[in-house]
């Protein structure tokens, strides 16, 4: 068991330095030496002011050693310091994310976690009903395929702009001040509902296909089979065959966090939700390098603690991986 | 004492039926350890699932079964489940992975006996004592099954099949994924068992002869779906009177070498489709003493006391 | 996903195996309509172009007309052809689907191939490393890399999202490499002392390549989908249209407020039957190879 997580730890562990690497190396080895054409053209903007151009230089270390950038960058890291916006100079990025983040998480979670436990219970009662099978199925398969943004548009045109039942932007109402108040937590919910619903609803599909595929599977394996010879009844081989087939969904709950947080980032610029996704939007346009960057890395650690948290869970459902001799799980 | 009259079981798959049971008709006696033999896709493995329960693929055409003289209703999954591990009983062919993989196999058996309306704790004594007969201490029960070796597997199977003393056991390959060592603990067990009455009738499947040769009373040999011959182990061994039944026995350098895979050796040719099979003698492709008469399908008849045989030169055979 | 690739079992391909195949295929209807709807779209990426009477780009229409005679699919906020902009979003995107998918493929069979076939040290290296590619987040990646690409193309994107995908490929293709390796056929070619390359190529490939198409159209569809996002952040080619870049005009420009609905169904509607036929394609093929599941 302590094996498993330490492999683990250290698939983590490298994953976070090659991502550290790769957020330092691409500016500096991308084609067409993007630094150089960033600082010239932030040199030349009208509005550009001396202290933002010296800021751009001394952020990345250009006339040190590209040693010594990489140690100042990782030092840079473990101050927290993910560097100064250049669309809002001076502010830190990490006070823009610490804005944006809780809009994001407030998202994020309720769909996964939502998303992750009715699509297994609607798979599991796919597997078990024929009629309910061939709905759930194409409809899921459906819902897969859909582009995350795309249910997101159709439900702001469907819902918000067309029927007028849901806002079609923004976090909140905009004529209200940013309190803890009643009207202030309402308009926040009522916002809430379609970006959430349509992330919800895409990664709902894929939980449903996989959970029925694997209680099909669960229930013609072996044990199944034995059990069924035995004389046990329906009930005692579905409920093994289900929490079975629990096991590879949560592992797959890790695997898809990052498609998810994909997800999440293009629905919120579906409706102008003042989360991650926006805040990369904004930083895309405005060609702000330093929010890119900061986003990603920001990701990479969320991602990787979420990975984490989802192998100790597994760790302590699965008796196979307390006994040491567990194979290839995850 | 079990007996199977005419018993026919089909496959439905796109490309039609596959005839892996195609009128079969034999008896087991009580106390009776049967072998049955053939080469691999001859029928065993759906012969043993036949007893005791169908799988979805798996079509009752036709033929009876009876066992202690009660008609088992195999063709009705409901009315069969009473007469499952009470009654008919089955160490199957796959018992390494027969166990629940996340469940203590203490828990995985209280739970399946309380499905079945039985306390666990009532027979845990009993279970522990057959555990330890067969060399597993109780400490099993308290495992996954993953921390159990194969052999280990094979033997908790088998006692928690045997648990509730059923009249027939069917064994498929209990003995082919093991060591020799475990084979002839596992071979043991299964006598061992009959002895002390636990299993009244046992139908044991495997493609070891030298197995069968040591536990089995009666062997029966199939081929294509069809029963060859059946006769005391002594006869089929010293006195072999079918010509599949030789070559099979002839094809091993001596009795106790195990025949397995598609094709053997001394043996030409393949065994037929079971799609469409040919009218007639099945054997008769590869049959060397084949002749005119074979086109009409031999009846599998006694030739002498206890040994049966399905082919028209047979008689010649057993007295030659 | 891993659930939605089949469990094929590998067998050696014969010439009567290959006429049960094509009998068993055209009488799956999954497999059937996915393959229609993918050819109907993949038609429509060839010839739709050549149908177009506008230029995709070019503002020479009216602005904001909906569907007409003249404009088949209406037009933008800014007057440019819809349809026009349809079609050759349309071949964008297969060609992003195509490029990524190869790319991934190719990554993922060579890593799945020698990590399952060598083992050993071989193996624990490139599981390493499929482990570490497999958690990274692979859109935040693709991310930071195309926010410093000044001039993107289509065949970049599409590369990067293959350098980035293949892992769990790999993983599949790993488990069905190392299951054969175990097999006969493979211990007699490395008897006889053959290359490592010619027992892959030869022996262990040809007798999985039911299980390598099934992977090569999964990764077909998921690098879709991805360009498709990356696209619509404003990520996607700075030199063509794509689906995902109508969407995101159509979005940055008030279509939703507007009720455009024209600009933005078409898009997403075209990704969504391109990807689920690929899916359900897969459903079907699973079944085909599948003797298990074939038989009723
Ligand atoms: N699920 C199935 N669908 C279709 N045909 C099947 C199925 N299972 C078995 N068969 C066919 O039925 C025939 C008998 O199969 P069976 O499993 O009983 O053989 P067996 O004698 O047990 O072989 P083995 O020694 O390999 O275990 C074979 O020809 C096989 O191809
Ligand atoms: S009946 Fe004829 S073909 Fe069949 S086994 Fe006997 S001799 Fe051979
Ligand atoms: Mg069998």
């Amino acid at each position: 068991m302590l094996r498993y997580l330490a492999r683990k730890l250290i698939i983590y562990l490298l994953t976070f330095i090659v991502a550290v690497t790769i957020d330092w190396a691409i500016p500096r080895f991308m084609p067409g030496n993007p630094i150089d054409a960033l600082v010239s053209r932030i040199a030349l903007m009208p509005d550009a002011n001396a202290a933002l151009t010296s800021y751009f230089m001394a952020a990345f270390n250009l006339d040190q050693p590209l040693w010594r950038q990489y140690l100042n960058f990782w030092s840079a890291l473990f101050h927290g310091d993910l560097g100064r916006s250049i669309m809002l100079f001076p502010t830190p990025v990490t006070t823009l994310i610490g804005r944006a983040l809780p809009y994001t998480l407030g998202l994020l979670l309720p769909s996964i976690l939502l998303s992750w436990y009715v699509g297994n219970m609607v798979g599991a009662l796919a597997a078990r009903r024929k009629l309910l099978d061939n709905s759930v199925l194409p409809l899921g398969y459906l819902l897969t395929a859909t582009p995350y943004m795309w249910l997101g548009i159709l439900l702001a045109w469907v819902l918000g702009s067309t029927l007028g039942w849901f806002p079609l932007a923004f976090g909140y109402d905009q004529s209200l001040k940013a309190e803890w108040s009643w009207r202030f937590i309402g308009s926040l919910l009522y916002h809430w509902v379609l970006p959430f619903a349509s992330l919800f609803m895409v990664a709902l599909g894929g939980w449903a296909i996989g959970m029925r595929n694997m209680i099909i599977y669960e229930l013609e394996s072996d044990y199944a089979n034995y059990l069924m010879a035995l004389g046990a009844p329906q009930r005692l081989v579905r409920k093994y065959a289900f929490r079975n087939a629990m096991l590879p969904q949560i592992t797959g709950l890790a695997l898809q966090l990052g498609a998810v947080v994909g997800g999440a980032l293009v629905t919120e610029i579906v409706f102008s939700y003042p989360g991650l996704g926006w805040l990369v939007l904004s930083g895309i346009q405005n060609q702000d390098y330093f929010v890119i960057q900061g986003v990603f890395l920001f990701i990479i650690v969320g991602v990787l603690l979420a990975n984490l948290i989802v192998d100790i869970v597994y760790v302590v459902v699965d008796p196979r991986t307390r006994v040491g001799l567990q194979g290839d799980a995850a | 004492m079990l007996a199977v009259s005419d018993l026919k079981i089909h496959y439905r798959t796109l490309a039609g039926s596959v005839k892996a049971l195609d009128g079969v008709s034999f008896a087991v006696g009580d106390g009776e350890i049967m072998g049955l033999a053939g080469e691999s896709g001859c029928g065993k493995s759906t012969l043993g699932k036949a007893l005791i329960r169908l799988e979805e693929r798996m079509m009752f055409v036709g033929g009876q079964v009876a066992l202690d003289g009660e008609r088992l209703p195999i063709a009705d999954d409901r009315a069969m489940n009473p007469y499952r591990f009470r009654k008919v009983s089955i160490v199957p062919q796959y018992a390494m992975s027969a166990l629940n993989p996340t469940r203590r196999i203490g828990r995985m058996i209280d739970e399946l006996l309380a499905a079945r309306g039985l306390k666990g704790s009532t027979l845990r004594p009993e279970l522990e004592r057959r555990l330890a007969i067969l060399g597993l201490t109780p400490d099993v029960l308290g495992m996954y099954p993953i921390e159990l070796s194969g052999g280990m597997k094979q033997r908790v199977v088998m006692v928690l099949s045997t648990l509730l003393d059923p009249s027939l056991l069917i064994a498929d390959e209990v003995t082919s994924a093991l060591d020799v060592a475990s084979q002839k603990k596992v071979a043991g067990a299964l006598v061992e068992f009959r002895d002390r009455g636990y299993v009244k009738s046992m139908i044991v499947v495997t493609h070891d002869l030298a197995i069968l040769a040591q536990i089995a009373d009666s062997i029966l040999i199939m081929y294509a779906g069809k029963l060859a011959e059946k006769a005391p182990t002594r006869t089929i061994v010293e006195a072999p009177a079918h010509p599949y039944t030789r070559l099979l026995l002839g094809s091993l350098p001596e009795v106790g070498i195990r025949f397995e895979e598609k094709r053997l050796p001394g043996i030409k040719g393949r065994p037929p489709s079971l799609l469409s099979p040919p009218v007639g003698c099945r054997f008769r492709d590869r049959c060397p003493l084949a002749f005119g008469k074979c086109v009409e399908e031999p009846p599998f008849i006694e030739i002498a006391a206890g040994h049966q045989v399905a082919c028209w030169k047979a008689d010649a055979h057993a007295q030659g | 996903m891993t659930s939605t690739t089949g469990s094929a079992p590998a067998s050696p391909a014969t010439k009567t195996g290959r006429n049960e195949i094509l009998y068993f295929a055209l009488r799956n209807t999954k497999l059937l309509i996915g393959a229609f709807v993918f050819m109907v779209f993949l038609l429509g990426a060839i010839f739709g172009p050549m149908l177009a009477t506008h230029e995709p780009l070019t503002f020479d229409a009216p602005p904001g007309l909906p569907p007409s005679a003249g404009y088949w699919f209406g037009t933008t906020l800014f007057g440019q052809d819809v349809f026009s902009q349809f079609v050759h979003g349309l071949r964008s995107s297969f060609i992003v689907g195509a490029l990524g998918g190869i790319t991934a493929a190719v990554i993922g069979m060579f890593v799945g191939f020698f990590a399952g076939y060598r083992g050993g040290i071989v193996d624990e290296v490139l599981n390493m490393l499929t482990n570490v590619v497999l958690v990274i987040p692979t859109f935040a990646v693709l991310l930071v890399v195309a926010a410093y690409l000044s001039v993107r193309g289509l065949g970049t994107e599409a590369m990067f999202i293959g350098l980035t995908s293949w892992p769990w490929a790999a993983r599949a293709i790993r488990a069905q490499t190392f299951s054969l390796t175990s097999r006969d056929f493979v211990g007699m070619a490395r008897l006889n002392g053959e290359s490592t390359l010619r027992i892959i190529f030869g022996e262990i490939a040809p007798n999985m390549s039911s299980y390598l198409v099934m992977t090569f159209i999964l990764l077909f569809g998921g690098a879709i989908l991805t360009a498709a996002t990356l696209d619509f952040i404003g990520l996607g080619p700075t030199d063509s249209i794509s689906l995902g870049l109508m969407m995101n005009y159509s979005v940055m420009n008030a279509a939703l407020q507007l009720g455009m609905w024209w600009w933005f169904v078409p898009p997403g509607l075209a990704i969504t039957a391109i990807v689920g036929s690929l899916y359900v394609m897969n459903v079907g093929l699973d079944e085909v190879f599948n003797p298990k599941l074939r038989a009723l």
